[in-house]
């Protein structure tokens, strides 16, 4: 599968299947789109087919020399040759092989505190309490939640936690106590436990940053971007702002963490389609690691992303990704979460594949210690999968998470952002469709935009390296 | 090449030999707890 598209003034080819990235000039460009158009991407043997090159001198004699559409079609082969221009997909059986392992769990997302000391507008958590009740877990169930994962963890080495809620600082002592137990467990195990924490930044005070600078891997900090806009969406219960609370709280942290290991984290919704303001905003209070990613609603909030946004948020991405390239240029660059692209050093194909590991090496607990496939799916009885102290009591739906891949999803099959969402949400999916095996049609849209976006900027940045 | 600039030097499928080991971190343990954003991850034997 070939991708083309035209961003910024560049000319871009994906090659699907092998994740090369090619810039080409015009009369390339075309001539790649000919030859989709003949099937070469299912017969490449047409390459050396002299009708072949006949018909593409027929078809582009007008606008170019037939000396350079020679020239073209021959860089063209050479490339196909090396395996990075109409190569198949040969992914199929050995996702099926590695998906047939046997898994292990490697990462929880604690739910710490069900429990929050914002109201905000689109909480999935429903203002922490996940269509249930308010609960704060005790260091019990921590403990036992800790026990199984090193208990179910095979030989994987590194473990994850990520303390969610709620607000995770609602509930501080029980997370330090937890690391503390965590720290003294790995290395009776030969684990090494990393640490997350997502925080509202409320309750963030020194003695917390001192610690969480000492023994949390990352840090997600949760704003949206300027005053007017976080303060309609992340109001306190009473209705106050909290931008002017938390940002200086977030600075601090930040620079304390030499600008490293952590997100400044926000939510765009329908409220603020213009949110590359809010990206650059943040950029401009001097946070260099940022993620705003957008909302998720039903169809009658108010608040929710509708088709009809997609062209203004395809341009926001747009604008975002130009004025990334100028800053980067000025040496004031920072990181975008969905524009972050490693062309050569990412993840392998067995990871692209095959999703993000909810219900299998990544489950949720909540405060009482059951078991779910994801954050997401907590509150949902159907995905109750067990709890810390039986363990998996429905392996059935392990099961049926582990055989969800972009070959399950009939959507993904023609799709060139596959290798780069790995199928999607599953959770979203869920939340649209009923089926975990399916996708969110808006969220599709908005990645393709967002890989498009990414590359072009390699294509950028390659371009100030070779000036 | 004069019409093509390729800017990557791997492929995926030199990915398939020694990839699978599961090492790596969770997409949702980074910064997305709404989408899945997996292209961006380190790889662990790279890190």
């Amino acid at each position: 599968m070939v991708h083309q598209y035209k961003n910024n003034g560049y000319h871009i080819v994906l090659d699907v299947n092998s994740g090369s990235v090619h810039v080409t000039d015009e009369i390339c460009y075309d001539m790649i789109g000919q030859l989709k158009k003949l099937g070469v991407e299912n017969n490449i043997s047409m390459l050396d087919e002299e009708s072949v090159l006949a018909g593409l001198k027929t078809e582009l004699r007008q606008a170019y020399s037939e000396r350079d559409i020679e020239e073209t079609f021959e860089d063209i082969k050479e490339l196909t040759r090396l395996g990075q221009l109409f190569t198949k997909d040969i992914y199929e059986d050995y996702i099926g092989d590695v998906k047939k392992r046997k898994t292990v769990v490697k990462a929880l997302c604690i739910h710490i505190a069900h429990d929050c000391n914002l109201a905000c507008k689109y909480c999935f958590a429903e203002e922490g309490e996940y269509h249930g009740r308010r609960a704060l877990m005790s260091y019990e169930v921590g403990k036992k939640a800790l026990d199984f994962l090193i208990a179910n963890s095979g030989n994987r080495r590194n473990l994850e936690v990520d303390f969610f809620g709620g607000e995770p600082l609602m509930n501080w002592q029980v997370v330090k106590d937890l690391v503390a137990y965590g720290r003294e467990q790995e290395k009776i195990h030969n684990k090494n436990f990393r640490f997350t924490l997502t925080t509202n930044g409320v309750l963030l005070n020194d003695e917390v940053q001192e610690f969480v600078n000492k023994e949390m891997d990352n840090v997600v900090l949760s704003l949206d971007g300027r005053k007017e806009v976080n303060d309609k969406m992340r109001p306190f219960r009473n209705g106050k702002g909290s931008y002017d609370l938390i940002v200086p709280k977030f600075k601090k942290l930040a620079d304390s963490r030499n600008q490293q290991k952590y997100y400044v984290r926000g939510t765009f919704t329908r409220e603020n389609l213009d949110f590359s303001r809010d990206v650059l905003h943040f950029a401009d209070l001097g946070f260099e690691q940022i993620s705003i990613e957008p909302v998720v609603g039903e169809d009658s909030d108010f608040y929710s992303i509708k088709k009809e946004d997609l062209p203004q948020i395809f341009e926001e991405y747009d604008v975002l990704a130009k004025e990334m390239i100028e800053r980067e240029k000025a040496g004031k660059g920072f990181q975008f979460f969905h524009f972050m692209l490693d062309l050569d050093g990412g993840p392998c194909v067995a990871k692209r594949l095959s999703g993000c590991g909810s219900g299998t090496e990544y489950l949720a607990v909540t405060p009482w210690g059951d078991l779910h496939p994801c954050h997401q799916f907590v509150g949902e009885e159907r995905f109750l999968m067990g709890n810390v102290d039986d363990g998996i009591v429905k392996p059935e739906i392990a099961d049926e998470f582990r055989g969800c891949s972009v070959y399950s999803k009939e959507k993904c099959r023609n799709c060139f952002a596959k290798f780069y969402c790995s199928g999607g949400c599953m959770a979203n999916a869920y939340k649209f469709h009923g089926s975990i095996h399916d996708t969110y049609d808006i969220a599709c849209e908005m990645e393709r935009k967002r890989v498009e976006c990414a590359i072009m900027i390699k294509a950028a940045m390659a371009d100030e390296e070779r000036m | 090449m004069k019409h093509i600039k390729t800017l990557n030097t791997q492929t995926l499928n030199n990915t398939m030999r020694k990839g699978g080991c599961g090492e790596c971190q969770t997409s949702c343990q980074s910064a997305c707890k709404t989408s899945c954003t997996v292209g961006n991850q380190t790889c662990e034997q790279k890190r």
